[in-house]
């Protein structure tokens, strides 16, 4: 049986924890609305992005010699898995969640005979892949004490992806993350980034008519192409963000009741345990004075 | 007929209305659209985006990295850089230049090499107008 000490202490050291994760939980929440501005402003540009590229891989389909980014390289043997995470924990099963669904896409296609390489955007991710997945690491970036994602990141983590797929490093690219739905819920997403997958609910709103272009198409899609992935990669990034904020915001409220839960039953305990030892001493007395 | 104008960046959309007509800075010289225009796609180098309004009104933002696509519908600017004039200050400037530096250093093949380049001495040319 713990003493009186022992019980005190113990209701100190998880009042000192639930101080921290209700801090946690705020700094969250302030943040999650950052994140959140910033993955809603970043949308029309991806949307109109997509509308454009839809637009455009009208006019060049069924042509030959489109560019291998858009109709990819004819195989599908080899497969980037690009996998953004967090940069820190204590935020729910975020982390892990967007792991395991890579982890599953990744084992269902190694029992398929194909090669699979991962590309790692974040440490947490890293982390949890390594110790079994470690050979199929191939590169892993993470934006360790950084505020909040730039633009830059997303260009530079789109460069090595293209660099790598022109060296003919792989033949498919899937992105995973986990995509904003509201506070208490973020899906994990699979994505696929190359060949490009235009999206199916985009309508070309063309009418019909035929774009000039200037310089010509084919020059216009080089030049779209790598900056669609960015563009990809930039918005699962920012979804990214606003997503662990949210997941980390309900895992600290979460933590904060449990700790205040547990506050109040070692309270009780502590106060009967006082009663007892108050009641013991008082008997001790009583008796003590009655055999005299 | 007003021309219905848009110009985005991933950072946020910077415009969005009814316009006269859009001057844009085209990889191949500027132009400038006007309502009914017909569906082109363009590249743009770093420059100057004119937008007049109804009234005659004019605003200036500076674009750097995008492209234009003009449909039934209007004009859209997508730049992954795009700043209101108003809000381009000689700091701003010299900032994207040092990035357009990096561009020139980081570039492998002769020809985004000399497009490398090319933005770079635009941008310069900006600066020493600003």
């Amino acid at each position: 049986m713990a003493s009186l000490k022992d019980l005190r202490n113990r209701i100190a050291s998880v009042k000192a924890t639930r101080k921290i994760t209700k801090a946690m939980q705020m700094v969250a929440a302030a943040k999650l609305r950052r994140a959140q501005e910033a993955a809603v402003a970043a949308r029309p540009y991806s949307e109109r992005m997509a509308v454009v590229l839809a637009n455009l891989a009208g006019a060049v389909a069924g042509q030959s010699g489109a560019p291998a980014l858009l109709a990819g390289t004819g195989k599908d043997q080899t497969h980037l898995l690009v996998i953004c995470t967090a940069e820190r924990g204590l935020c729910g099963g975020f982390n892990s969640s967007i792991a395991r669904l890579a982890r599953e896409h990744a084992e269902r296609l190694i029992a398929q005979g194909k090669t699979v390489k991962m590309m790692t955007v974040g440490k947490k991710g890293n982390d949890a892949l390594k110790r079994v997945y470690g050979k199929y690491i191939v590169e892993a970036v993470d934006f360790r004490g950084q505020k909040a994602v730039r633009y830059d990141n997303a260009t530079g983590v789109g460069a090595t992806i293209i660099r790598m797929f022109n060296e003919g490093a792989f033949d498919v690219c899937t992105i995973f993350f986990a995509e904003f739905k509201s506070v208490i819920s973020q899906k994990p997403t699979a994505l696929q980034m190359i060949p490009a997958a235009v999206a199916g609910g985009v309508t070309a709103d063309l009418g019909g008519a035929v774009y000039e272009a200037e310089p010509d198409e084919g020059e216009i899609l080089t030049d779209l192409l790598p900056r669609n992935i960015s563009i990809q990669v930039f918005r699962a990034l920012l979804e990214n963000a606003a997503s662990e904020q949210g997941a980390r915001m309900s895992a600290m409220d979460n933590a904060t009741r449990n700790a205040g839960d547990m506050i109040n039953k070692l309270s009780i305990k502590y106060n009967r345990q006082r009663q007892a030892q108050i009641t013991k001493e008082l008997i001790e007395i009583i008796s003590g004075a009655e055999a005299l | 007929m007003a021309l219905h104008f848009e110009l985005v960046s991933p950072a946020k959309l910077l415009f969005s209305g009814e316009v006269a007509s859009v001057t844009l800075p085209g990889t191949e010289g500027e132009m400038t659209i006007m309502p009914m225009h017909a569906p082109v796609l363009a590249t743009l180098r770093p420059g100057i985006v004119t937008v007049v309004r109804d009234g005659g009104a004019t605003d200036k933002m500076f674009v750097r990295g995008g492209f234009a696509e003009v449909n039934a519908k209007g004009l859209t600017v997508l730049a992954e850089t795009a700043i209101a004039m108003a809000d381009l200050d000689a700091s701003a400037m010299s900032e994207q230049i040092k990035s357009a530096e990096v561009d020139v250093a980081e570039a492998k093949d002769d020809e985004t090499k000399r497009r490398a380049n090319e933005n770079l001495d635009h941008m310069k040319g900006l600066q020493a107008g600003l």
